[in-house]
């Protein structure tokens, strides 16, 4: 991946009611817990974030959108730099959060990224059977499936949020799975959140994403 | 004791007869989801002289109908003799001794103790279930009611007991089969007089069920009523194949899809059946359940000769103590 | 413990109707471990709410707050949030029946579950559990083996097992086990068998709920 893919470097989520995990993270300063990525997730996709979805519609070109990867520190991860050093194009509308396994990936991580902005999200881990934790990346499968549900149920639409495989070695598709979560997103819009960009953005476009999910969840 | 020996228990019909050592039939009458009194006299009067008591259900699968106790005495007004079902499903001890003593005070002499369909099966899923006692307890409290003139508390009942002829159900069909034997045993310390089975289909399993019914001596202690269920189609036996405490045999279900005639020969199975129940020792008698189809009740018992239905004999009726008190067991 | 699920956040945004400033508490006891209202639910559903709120338009302008306690269930620990359930006008409470009570009872406050409470059960696997206890108030599981009749049983059936009995299934549900067919085979294997056989008689229903609400005392340590 390029430095600008990048939320942050420094940043290693780990379980932070652990208390060997959080010792050996204060040795080696290495920022830990839910507080510190959802700052650097707000960094990356928050609405006065600069660099990645800047509001185009705020009437700077055309509308992008934030996306947000949680990726896993083995595989996806790895898959990124390695797309970087192959020097693969791909959607500049992605930052990566680098996870130390797919399975650390909280729900109200991910809940909160949507309330900071994000007009997507997906989580990425190795393939099955690769797991580091055994089955870390199984058990994010299970919970971003759980996600969409309840993310229909609120509004914002369960399409926005996905869960990919990748292996360490796979660099092309991870550039593959970046491009196809901004095309999916460019065509549902910006998030049901963000209300004044999505009327805004349904002004310029005339179109297809006017209507909101504000129905859902009413009843 | 035999039980034609001792005096009887109750003013029940079903009794005289079951006592003289006939082989008795018995019938099921549904009442009707509905106020209407009509269907259910004109079936006590088309089975009145082909049967020897008719069964009305109480509120089967759990679908709200006319009830039990309703129906039982428009059956005996229509001159049937009428068996009432009660079910722990619906009503705590309260409401079912009281029911009992409302039916023995309006002629009803039979009450058949069950557990009662779960109400997930019925028409008002999301009733809240009674369960406060089960049928065994049922079967027992009843008992007591009428040997022992008290109440489940113990309290006593100072006068006119009701004195019920008590039948109870055995399925031999339901799991764990080697246990069916010894519940039915519990049953009859409990106090059951007469047991109608599930429907039968399958004859071998049931054969072998009484082959342990009677090596426990079981058949001394109660009368068993074999049960019958004539199938109009294939498919209705397909689906009672799937129903939870049922077996029915592929060969059964396949002689009935051959069937040009399939009512007749439903008709015909029915009455092989019997017959073939006859021969089983212990068996004392039949219990059809033509469900919705009650017309079969008159057709199945001529072609299996069971009629003409027995009179109660006059020294087996001099027998009866007019007001007895408990007898011996 | 006590087995709780969360109510369908659309039930939620309505008990909470009209409501400006929220309080969402969480219990850090049993539903923590059954992960239905601890204290990453807890979070779980603001965000959940903000979204729906943001999403729909409605509530404008609600802020919701968020703690987890100790416990629900007793008084010192409901004693911790005085000060910020004074400043909010609805309680919603990610704890079983007894913590919405408690809450309820101490402040004057519109208080709303979060959870439908289930029952008292246990982990049958991960994000998997199981009825077991009744609370019926006077145990016989001395008599069936430690299988409990009172609740496992669909009919509660005390001289099982009923004629729905089939394939060690009850007849109720094809995933349910005949709770009486588990009395009988493990009797069977402890060689037991023949307890089975005498008639136990009607259940003393005062012990439970039938008899009003209950109340146990332990004069000894009372303060």
């Amino acid at each position: 991946m390029t430095e600008e893919h990048k939320a942050s470097l420094t940043v290693v989520a780990m379980p932070t009611d652990c208390p060997t995990c959080a010792a050996e993270a204060e040795k080696a300063g290495i920022v830990v817990g839910n507080g510190e990525i959802a700052a650097t997730m707000e960094a990356a996709v928050g609405l006065e974030a600069g660099a990645a979805g800047a509001a185009g519609v705020d009437g700077q070109g055309p509308w992008r959108p934030k996306i947000l990867a949680f990726c896993c520190y083995f595989c996806a991860y790895s898959a990124a730099d390695l797309a970087g050093s192959m020097r693969l194009q791909y959607s500049p509308d992605m930052r990566v959060i680098e996870m130390p396994c797919s399975g650390k990936t909280d729900i109200a991580l991910i809940l909160e990224a949507f309330e900071k902005g994000a007009d997507g999200v997906y989580v990425a881990g190795c393939l099955e059977g690769d797991c580091h934790f055994l089955k870390g990346n199984i058990r994010a499968k299970k919970r971003v499936n759980g996600l969409k549900k309840l993310l229909d149920q609120v509004g914002v639409g369960g399409e926005r949020v996905e869960f990919f495989n990748v292996a360490g070695s796979q660099g092309p598709r991870f550039a593959q799975i970046a491009d196809e979560m901004t095309e999916r997103i460019l065509k549902l819009g910006p998030s049901p959140v963000k209300k004044a960009q999505r009327a805004a953005y349904a002004a310029a476009a005339g179109g297809p994403t006017a209507q909101t999910n504000s129905e859902v969840g009413a009843k | 004791m035999s039980p034609a020996a001792a005096a009887f228990k109750t003013d029940s019909k079903l009794e005289r007869i079951l006592s003289q050592g006939d082989f008795a039939v018995t019938a099921e009458i549904g009442p009707p989801k509905s106020a209407s009194s009509k269907g259910v006299r004109s079936n006590a009067a088309m089975m009145k002289d082909v049967t020897d008591g008719q069964n009305l259900t109480d509120n089967q699968t759990a679908i709200v109908r006319l009830s039990s106790l309703a129906a039982s005495v428009h059956v005996k007004e229509a001159g049937g003799e009428p068996i009432m079902q009660m079910v722990c499903r619906d009503r705590n001890r309260i409401a079912m001794q009281s029911d009992i003593l409302g039916a023995y005070s309006l002629g009803i002499r039979n009450l058949v103790c069950l557990s009662g369909d779960h109400q997930s099966f019925g028409n008002q899923q999301t009733a809240k279930n009674v369960y406060d006692i089960d049928s065994i307890q049922l079967i027992n409290m009843v008992r007591r009611m009428r040997d022992d003139h008290v109440l489940l508390s113990g309290e006593e009942i100072k006068v006119a007991p009701p004195k019920m002829y008590i039948g109870a159900a055995a399925n031999p069909f339901a799991d764990p089969f080697e246990f069916r034997v010894l519940r039915l045993e519990k049953k009859i310390n409990a106090g059951a007089d007469f047991i109608q089975t599930q429907c039968v289909f399958d004859l071998e399993r049931f054969a072998r069920f009484m082959e342990l019914v009677v090596k426990r001596g079981l058949d001394k202690r109660v009368h068993i009523l074999a049960g019958v269920t004539p199938a109009k189609s294939d498919k209705a036996l397909r689906y009672m194949k799937t129903v939870p405490g049922m077996m029915v045999p592929d060969s059964l279900i396949e002689r009935m899809a051959k069937a040009e005639n399939k009512e007749e020969e439903g008709l015909n199975i029915a009455v092989e059946t019997i017959k073939a129940m006859r021969q089983i020792p212990g068996v004392h008698g039949v219990h059809i359940m033509a469900i919705a189809w009650e017309s079969a009740v008159p057709v199945i018992a001529e072609r299996a000769g069971l009629l003409p239905r027995p009179a109660i004999r006059e020294e087996t009726a001099q027998a009866a103590p007019a007001e007895g008190k408990k007898t011996a067991d | 413990m006590i087995v709780a699920e969360q109510k369908p956040i659309a039930e939620i945004d309505r008990l909470l109707e009209g409501a400006k400033k929220v309080l969402i508490v969480g219990c850090r006891e049993c539903v923590t471990v059954c992960q239905a209202g601890g204290e990453k639910e807890v979070n779980t559903m603001a965000s959940a709410l903000r979204l729906l709120w943001a999403t729909s338009g409605r509530n404008p302008g609600a802020e919701i707050l968020t703690e987890t306690l100790e416990r629900q269930c007793e008084p010192e620990y409901i004693e911790q949030i005085v000060k910020v359930a004074g400043e909010v006008d609805a309680i919603l409470s990610l704890a079983c029946g007894v913590g919405v009570q408690y809450l309820a009872e101490r402040y004057p406050v519109w208080v709303v579950p979060g959870l439908n409470t289930k029952f008292a059960g246990g982990a049958l696997e991960q994000g998997v559990w199981t009825e077991k206890c009744g609370l019926c108030g006077d145990c016989i599981l001395y008599k069936t083996g430690g299988i409990c009749p009172v609740i496992r049983c669909s009919k509660s059936i005390l001289n099982g097992p009923c004629g729905g009995s089939h394939n060690g299934k009850c007849e109720v549900n094809e995933e349910t086990d005949c709770a009486w067919q588990l009395i009988y085979d493990r009797m069977t294997k402890l060689g037991k068998v023949d307890r089975l056989l005498e008639i136990e008689p009607p259940k003393d229903w005062s012990k439970s709920r039938d008899g009003g609400p209950r109340k146990v005392v332990k004069e000894e340590i009372r303060i």
